[in-house]
């Protein structure tokens, strides 16, 4: 399994990495909070840690903790538009239930 | 499900916890919000994509009222519909000097213009709300979710009066306000200029309505305002002017009415915009009375006609770096703000003064919103490192009146903000139990020729000698540029202040006005602080020995000596207002009391030792 990123999700990032001027990536994971268990997190990163899974996707590199990787192995990452608002969306096969925002989920 | 945006390392926030921060363009013309989305700063647009938000509110009788493009629509009217309310933010009736000339209903009122419309009488605030409100909802639309805070900017030279109008209608608006920021320092933000080492910058700002420069200091991610200059009547709108003026001498026409007025001023405008980017415009329009106009303008005539313009901001240009104690080349970067940036020859003008091509990559109409929202990003805490510490500077010298209506600085203009100052003062008068303290805005001598921004009594001094009370006045200066004054009696610790709400602030042209002033007569001013110190001093000699004589005269003075010292008194008196005569006559009259004060003196060390005994007096 891997971690993918979709075709806009990747220019996105991309252009969001240059125009911050430095990183070598996207760092996704998990962390136990939020209502319904698990939050996804996603940021900028800056360096690779030595336990990092690394992927390339559309010719970003996305980083993954190992203790992250289990509860979102086979997640694409999407960028869409909702309304007026556009950002990016998780699709994680992993996920049982979520609560009624989607930003936390439980596997 | 919800969106995401990408955070800085380690900065993730928990679900439903985002730090959604906006920075505000509250413009005079339009308004902008931004924010920062996934580290990058973008404006956001409304539904039907427009970034601007017209700053034009519309009252209704029976229904709610619309802002922005909505308002500004036919069939127009204006006695409701508000354009330019920051002009009127924290302003007396007196202060808008063209209030004859528009559309409102204006009612006087204590602190601020109010304007009647047909919803019922609106304070500037209630309308700024209306537009906050409107670019809020925008916000909230658009991020999903409600608001932490924002970063509104103000003119460098918004005083109290208006930064603090401009926090209340954010409140009233229901926003969070995390930080008023200056208009430049938000423009040299968004270029990331807090990115660089160390320098010196410029910012120009050319708007519809109004010019103002900027030159900022940084150093190690420190933004320092030092110093800022402008012309509050003078913007795009002018250029288009001139352009109608030029059209009216080409077609020969007779004075038009008001509507084909604005039409050629459309057309002008039009012209003005497309010439940014072509050689030639042509214009064409028919007046009502049937006139038909088709000429054609080439960018270099247009050039011809407002070159003047262009001129004229130099001046405020060298004044800004003048105050600054800098020279052109120094300067490392000029930032370009205001839609009439667009302008290649202003451009062109900027370049030849600085001797380097000013920074024009993103839209000068966004670059103020795009700042704010960085600022806001930082200040909601979204970011690790290198937050970026703003310093303003306080535009011109806060400072209080003294006996004989001279103003005292307590802080000089261009210190950094946040400042507090405190100086002692004492009391004038014997047995004096209260103090009256005014503090007044502005660089001249007398306070007559400053602005009075409040007044406030410090009471419960206990009665002493004149100038035996020490008391402490401090004031204040927030990192959002409002001011604080506390006084307290250093030795009983009485104490009063007050949050300087200026009742009347300062008019946009006033500050450069004043400052200009206060350099014309800076002799004149020298000269008459000088006299009045010598006034205040002779009073006080003329009280001092009008008392003692009240008390000892008859027992210690001859007839003769006191019709002398009495002559004196009232040669003195007729001295007023001449500095050489002042100085003799105080003299004269000093002399004249010494062998009266040598008596006193030894009467009251008799008085002291009357009916004791050596023993009591040896201790």
């Amino acid at each position: 399994m891997a971690i993918t990123l979709t075709e806009p999700a990747a220019k996105h990032v991309q252009k969001f990495i240059a125009n911050r001027g430095k990183g070598v990536g996207l760092r996704l994971g998990v962390k136990t909070t939020g209502c319904s268990g698990m939050a996804y997190t996603l940021e900028f990163a800056d360096v690779v840690n030595p336990e990092d899974m690394s992927f390339e996707s559309h010719g970003v590199k996305v980083l993954v903790d190992p203790k992250s990787l289990v509860y979102i192995d086979g997640t694409e990452l999407d960028f869409t538009r909702e309304g007026l608002n556009e950002g990016f969306k998780f699709k994680n096969p992993n996920v049982k239930d979520e609560c009624g925002c989607g930003e936390s989920f439980t596997v | 499900m919800a969106l995401l945006q990408i955070s800085e390392p380690g900065m993730s926030t928990a679900p439903h916890q985002h730090r959604l921060a906006v920075g505000i363009d509250l413009g005079t013309t339009n308004s902008l919000v931004a924010t920062v989305k996934s580290g990058m700063s973008v404006v956001l647009s409304d539904e039907n994509g427009h970034d601007l938000l017209p700053s034009v509110v519309r009252y209704y009788a029976d229904q709610a009222p619309q802002v922005g493009h909505a308002a500004g629509q036919t069939p127009h009217d204006a006695q409701n519909t508000i354009v330019s309310v920051k002009r009127f933010m924290g302003r007396g009736l007196q202060d808008i000097a063209d209030a004859g000339y528009l559309p409102y209903r204006f009612v006087d009122a204590p602190g601020m213009v109010q304007i009647k419309t047909i919803a019922g009488v609106k304070s500037p605030v209630e309308v700024s709300a209306e537009i906050l409100k409107s670019l809020k909802l925008r916000a909230e639309n658009s991020l999903g979710g409600e608001l932490a805070g924002a970063v509104i900017t103000v003119p460098a030279y918004f005083d109290d009066a208006q930064r603090q109008a401009t926090k209340d209608a954010a409140k009233l608006a229901g926003l969070n306000v995390l930080r008023l920021l200056n208009e430049p320092t938000a423009a040299a933000v968004a270029y990331g200029l807090d990115n660089a080492a160390e320098g010196m910058f410029a910012i120009y700002d050319l708007g519809g309505g109004t010019f103002d420069v900027s030159i900022l200091h940084l150093t190690k991610g420190v933004f320092e305002v030092l110093s800022t200059n402008g012309d509050s009547a003078l913007g795009g709108d002018d250029f288009d002017r001139r352009v109608f003026c030029w059209m009216l001498e080409q077609g020969k026409l007779p004075p038009l009415s008001p509507e084909d007025n604005s039409l050629l001023l459309t057309k002008a405008r039009e012209a003005k915009e497309w010439l940014s980017e072509h050689a030639e415009a042509r214009i064409t329009c028919v007046t009502s009375s049937g006139d038909v106009i088709d000429i054609i303008l080439t960018s270099a005539r247009f050039k011809e006609l407002t070159q003047p313009l262009v001129v004229k901001t130099l001046a405020p240009l060298k004044k800004a770096l003048r105050d600054a104690k800098l020279t052109p080349d120094e300067i490392q970067g000029i930032v370009m703000v205001g839609g009439a940036t667009r302008m290649p020859h202003i451009k062109q003008a900027v370049a030849e003064f600085f001797g380097r091509v000013p920074l024009t990559n993103f839209d000068p109409d966004k670059v103020v919103a795009l700042g704010a929202a960085i600022q806001a990003n930082v200040l909601a805490g979204n970011r690790s490192d290198n937050d970026l510490l703003l310093l303003d500077v306080v535009p011109l010298s806060l400072g209080l009146e003294m006996m004989g209506g001279l103003a005292e600085k307590i802080i000089p203009r261009n210190s950094t903000l946040p400042v507090a100052r405190a100086q002692e003062f004492t009391t004038y008068k014997d047995g004096q139990t209260a103090m009256s303290i005014h503090v007044v805005q502005g660089e001249r001598e007398l306070v007559a020729d400053c602005r009075s921004l409040a007044r406030f009594e410090l009471r419960g001094i206990p009665p002493m000698a004149a100038g035996a009370a020490r008391i402490r006045v401090t004031f204040q200066v927030d990192a959002d540029g409002l001011l604080s004054v506390s006084a307290r009696e250093q030795t009983t610790g009485v104490e009063a202040n007050i949050v300087v709400k200026p009742s009347y602030g300062l008019a946009e042209g006033q500050i450069a006005d004043m400052l200009q002033a206060a350099f014309t007569y800076a002799a004149d001013d020298k000269d008459l602080r000088v006299q009045l110190e010598l006034e205040v001093e002779a009073r006080q000699l003329i009280e001092a020995v009008n008392n003692a004589l009240q008390q000892d005269g008859e027992m210690l003075l001859s007839e003769a000596e006191r019709a002398d010292i009495k002559n004196k008194i009232a040669d003195l008196q007729s001295a007023m207002g001449d500095v050489g005569k002042l100085k003799v006559a105080t003299a004269a009259l000093n002399q004249a009391t010494e062998e009266f004060a040598t008596r006193r003196m030894d009467q009251s060390v008799q008085k002291a030792l009357t009916g004791h005994n050596l023993s009591e007096i040896q201790i």
